[in-house]
């Protein structure tokens, strides 16, 4: 599989993950576990702004909001996962780190399977990894639903 | 077994309580003070839901078992056999006469599943930490990052003895007519789902439940705080609502067999009951299979006169 469809900063994610054994890969989605942003005060308040990816196995909420930047409207992605989730929220923080910022068309263009390239499916297992899957799923429907 | 057993009011009421370790207990086995001797005959295992918990904090000297990639076989929906177990407790620093103390996530729902699946190698002292990694937590008790550093055990090639405590499909099938537990929700129970609120990859075709199992969502068996009900209480449950007598052949069975072996343990360790097997092919393998008979709605059903 190649990366060549993959926006910039997703495509570095992947070959920082490509690049490491197994046990190392892990630690990494550890870190962007620990990485994931906080929920901005005005979301924090109004919890019913986010929405539940189900899919996931642990509680996982997210809404997307489209914002004016000087190359045009780009997306910002916004995710809140319990601390006892460390997987769900290393997933999170892998598409955050990767998706946030850029415009619709870009993160609509991102393939479906972009989780698979990441490596992770025999140390996490192929149940966890559609976890994954569904969040950036459930991402691509919202973005494509707010974007104009 | 060369750790003994901890005794207090609650666990004593309990039909074996060795079976269990309280936090406090641990705690003190762990310092060495007011504690038994461990002389790195215990061995704490930490076995979570999320494959990454344990690296986010775990008791000091916790070694980490994750049910699905050291504890299922990658090709064969099966658990591993005898060499790969013992390679596994050999690289954790367990022995063969390891006392083992299990605790996990989730009012130790994986954990008793892993204890099960020790109990399937015959490894004879495992024990459950009551309350588990939520409860040690709650109480402030010391956490570590540090990955430990486990010096690799003999563990002997032990086969797998699955008939005792594990039923298959075939065995569910004559079962029929003995009682049943079913641990899933409500809402699986009567078919009203084909799977677990927020889990809906592993389904089925077929929503309801095995005609005349009684419903216990498995979580019942578990106080607010993580830890085992009273004997009291679990009686109140499983003698009283589910109907089961002393002596009862009983088969509980949930989605995959993780949330069952934790009704299994309190069955089996808490109550009593000889022969308790835990069914894992569960509802995907039930509301899966060709022409096997399944009951819907809140009432138990009825099992087919034989012909």
């Amino acid at each position: 599989m190649t990366t060549y469809a993959l926006p910039a900063a997703l495509a570095e994610i992947v070959d920082d993950f490509q690049a490491l054994t197994e046990p190392d890969r892990l630690q990494l989605l550890l870190e962007f576990s620990r990485e994931l942003p906080a929920l901005p005060e005005r979301l924090q308040d109004h919890p019913e702004l986010l929405e539940q990816v189900v899919e996931c196995q642990t509680p996982l909420f997210l809404t997307v909001e489209t914002e004016e930047s000087e190359g045009g409207e780009v997306v910002r992605l916004y995710f809140r996962a319990p601390a006892e989730a460390p997987t769900t929220r290393g997933f999170a923080g892998v598409l955050h780190e990767g998706l946030d910022g850029l415009s619709a068309a870009e993160i609509l263009a991102v393939p479906d399977e972009m989780p698979d390239l990441l490596g992770l499916t025999r140390a996490i297992t192929p149940l966890r990894m559609r976890g994954m899957s569904a969040m950036l799923g459930r991402i691509k429907r919202k973005v494509a639903a707010v974007s104009h | 077994m060369d750790v003994a057993a901890e005794t207090n009011e609650k666990f004593a009421a309990y039909a074996h309580p060795e079976r269990l370790v309280s936090t406090q207990w641990l705690a003190d086995a762990l310092a060495g003070d007011s504690g038994p001797s461990t002389s790195g005959s215990l061995v704490v295992v930490e076995s979570d839901e999320d494959v990454l918990l344990y690296e986010t904090g775990h008791i000091p000297g916790a070694v980490k078992v994750d049910w699905h990639t050291d504890l299922n076989d990658e090709v064969t929906r099966d658990y591993v056999d005898g060499d790969a177990f013992a390679r596994l407790a050999s690289s954790k620093g367990i022995s063969r006469d390891s006392t083992v103390i299990i605790y996990g996530d989730k009012s130790n729902w994986w954990a008793a599943y892993a204890l099960w699946v020790f109990t399937l190698f015959g490894h004879e002292d495992v024990r459950l930490l009551d309350g588990g990694r939520d409860k040690w937590i709650a109480e402030g008790r010391e956490i570590s990052t540090e990955t430990s550093s486990t010096v690799p055990a003999d563990y002997p090639v032990a086969e797998r003895n699955d008939a005792p405590i594990r039923a298959f499909k075939d065995d569910v099938l004559a079962h029929l007519g003995k009682p049943l537990i079913d641990v899933r929700s409500p809402e699986e129970y009567t078919g009203q789902r084909t799977h677990m609120p927020a889990y809906p990859q592993e389904g089925a075709m077929r929503g309801g439940h095995i005609p005349t199992a009684a419903s216990i969502p498995w979580g019942r068996a578990a106080a607010e705080d993580g830890t085992y009900r009273s004997r009291e209480e679990l009686e109140a449950l499983y003698l009283g609502e589910a109907g089961l007598k002393p002596g009862d052949d009983v088969v509980a069975y949930c989605r995959i067999g993780e949330r069952s072996s934790h009704t299994w343990f309190a069955l089996k360790y808490l109550l009593g009951f000889d022969s308790v097997r835990n069914y894992d092919g569960s509802w995907t393998e039930w509301g899966n299979a060709v022409r096997v008979p399944i009951a819907k709605g809140t009432e138990r059903g009825e099992v087919a006169s034989a012909s």
